[in-house]
């Protein structure tokens, strides 16, 4: 009777663990480097690159959900999964895959922040 | 105490830094890491709600759940930007708000933000790309790289 429910939980905490835990490798790696957050994206989202291109990260999607895709890691996983599956209809597919699966957040970050800079003024001075 | 004088000048700046560094307060590993596990699961626990909501409600799978997803979470970003609130969980989580996808909507937003004064080309447009623009550049670039050896090997 519950089962199903538990399902959904453990999925949760799944999700809380592997996304927690990408954001605290993160957060060590800020803390005995000195990177800035640009750097940090950069280096995370390649990671995702790197490990779909093994082929790995698509058990971390399988196992966690939203804990390994909302990560900016899961954007890289989404371009390298793209390209791979773009081989499928040879050399373009290849060339186009990648930004063709980027495509849904690219463009909702356009459009978006185009709206939120036109209706609000920034709030917080850079220190 | 680090001496700023004597033979120590050989290696001022060097020396400077360090006197410096001493007034440092020092980093926290263990809080910082804590609340960049939780920031970032809470956060990923959201997008877990949406995926559930919009498999089960919309009948959504494959691409367009996580394309949806990520949709979802970008929008909260720059909205929570757009309010001031996303700088104030920035500066409580460190990592666990930049590392997910809500901290590369903050990185477009908030430059779009700061720079429309300096008009919309190249103010706005041009700046929003700041952070995100080598993102998506060394992304595409690793991507089709990876589609290339696929393609070849």
């Amino acid at each position: 009777m519950f089962e199903p429910y538990l399902e959904i939980l453990w999925g949760f905490a799944k999700a809380f663990l592997v996304g927690g835990s990408i954001c605290m490798i993160a957060q060590i790696v800020i803390n005995f480097t000195d990177l800035t957050a640009g750097k940090i994206l950069v280096i995370f989202m390649l990671a995702g690159v790197v490990l779909q291109g093994l082929g790995l990260y698509q058990y971390l999607v399988d196992f966690a959900g939203a804990g390994a895709t909302v990560p900016i890691s899961g954007f890289g996983y989404l371009l390298a999964n793209g390209a791979m599956r773009g081989t499928e209809k040879g050399f373009f597919g290849a060339f186009t895959g990648a930004l063709s699966s980027a495509s849904a957040g690219v463009s909702a970050a356009v459009i978006f922040s185009f709206l939120m800079g036109i209706c609000f003024r920034s709030k917080t001075k850079k220190n | 105490m680090y001496e700023m004088t004597g033979k120590n000048r050989d290696n001022y700046n060097k020396n400077y830094i360090a006197y410096v560094n001493s007034f440092d307060p020092p980093t926290q590993h263990f809080k910082n890491c804590f609340r960049a596990f939780m920031v970032g699961g809470l956060i990923c626990c959201i997008g877990q709600f949406l995926r559930i909501i919009f498999e089960e409600v919309f009948g959504l799978y494959g691409d367009e759940l996580a394309g949806m997803v990520s949709v979802v979470l970008i929008f909260l970003g720059t909205l929570l930007t757009g309010f001031g609130v996303y700088d104030r969980i920035g500066r409580y989580a460190g990592a666990g708000s930049i590392v997910p996808i809500t901290g590369f909507a903050n990185s477009v937003a908030s430059p779009a933000m700061e720079f429309k004064t300096e008009g919309l080309v190249y103010g706005m447009a041009a700046k929003m790309f700041i952070v995100a623009g080598p993102i998506i550049v060394y992304g595409v670039l690793a991507g089709t790289i990876v589609g290339m050896l696929y393609l070849f090997l």
